[in-house]
């Protein structure tokens, strides 16, 4: 899959699932990983961290 | 008979992949994810619910507020969700957690209440310098402030009242003297099941790991154990982590009881299988629905 930033390749890993963060190792954008019904993978901006986040 | 068991969240952390990992061991349960910020919901209707979601709803969206909407749906339709709604509010707002830790007389770090800056300062002069400042909601140590002396407050206390009315709830706690570390520790259910050292590394007071500090196993006692459990028990049977200062004066205290808790560092350090615990905690729910 290819960053929607910088083009760079961001290798998935194998076991990832629907709604995992990844990140490009060449610019550091995150994206949330989007895995349709039939198993196609898509990329998505990341939700940046909210005021809420935590515990 | 296969028990029907979900998570909702809104991000997959480590902790979500490795309960979705431990969930896919168990032959007895049926387990879904939803991503929260797919759903939504007829709030007049809930007749699905229970085919969708199953008997029992782990709840682990890490956006406070999500959370909170979604488990009183989910609530409201007659789910059983982990961690209840009453533990969400509770334990999500510090003032309301502080009140349920007293009136069950757990030791936690003396704590004042003011809603406007000339009550503050005042109620800072009773409690000494220094002291923390704490919105009433909020974590990973976001706008807690260290205030050494009068002209701090004061700056700090200037620019809450800039901000939204929640912030002018002033929520001032003692500096509980103790060394550069504190605990967390994770409750499932009715055990302690392990706890870390949080280290402060990078030379902010604070020792959220979300700040920096580095994470060291520590054995559970019989001391801890207790008050983990007596800490825990106003807010509900539940899935917790629980923050605990080492203090000079009073010994072990609780500072702060977490709904939704991360638990990765605790996971890595204690090599204990909470993902497993939290899974078997559920079953147990399900099967008392």
């Amino acid at each position: 899959m290819n960053c929607l930033e910088c083009y760079a390749e961001i290798k998935v890993p194998a076991d990832a699932i629907d709604g995992e963060i990844v990140t490009c190792n060449e610019c550091g954008s995150s994206f949330e990983l989007d895995i349709s019904e039939t198993g196609v993978l898509s990329l998505k901006p990341a939700e940046s961290v909210g005021e809420d986040w935590g515990e | 008979m296969t028990m029907k068991v979900s998570m909702v969240y809104d991000l997959v952390r480590l902790e979500e992949k490795a309960i979705i990992e431990a969930a896919k061991k168990r032959s007895e349960i049926e387990f879904k994810t939803f991503d929260s910020k797919d759903l939504y919901f007829d709030l007049l209707d809930g007749s699905n619910a229970n085919s969708t979601f199953g008997n029992v709803v782990l709840q682990r969206c890490a956006s406070y507020f999500r959370n909170l909407h979604l488990t009183a749906v989910l609530e409201g339709y007659g789910l059983k969700v982990v961690n209840d709604l009453s533990s969400a509010l509770t334990t999500g707002n510090k003032v309301l957690s502080t009140m349920a830790l007293s009136k069950a007389n757990v030791p936690t770090p003396r704590t004042k209440l003011a809603f406007t800056e000339h009550a503050a300062l005042r109620a800072l002069e009773e409690l000494g310098y220094p002291a923390i400042i704490k919105p009433t909601i909020g974590s990973w140590g976001r706008l807690v402030a260290c205030l050494n002396d009068t002209d701090a407050a004061k700056s700090v206390i200037e620019d809450r009242e800039e901000m939204f009315p929640l912030y002018h709830v002033y929520y001032l706690q003692e500096k509980v003297k103790r060394p550069p570390r504190d605990i967390r520790a994770v409750v499932v259910g009715d055990r302690t099941v392990a706890a870390i050292y949080r280290i402060s590394t990078t030379g902010d007071w604070r020792t959220n790991t979300a700040r920096g500090g580095r994470a060291e196993n520590l054995p559970i006692s019989k001391e801890l154990d207790e008050l983990c459990l007596r800490a825990t028990r106003p807010f509900g049977r539940g899935i917790y982590g629980v923050d605990l200062m080492e203090s000079e004066n009073q010994g072990l205290v609780v500072h702060e009881v977490n709904n939704t808790t991360e638990f990765k560092n605790v996971l890595a350090q204690s090599q204990v299988d909470i993902p497993g615990l939290i899974i078997d905690f559920l079953v147990d729910e399900a099967k008392a629905s």
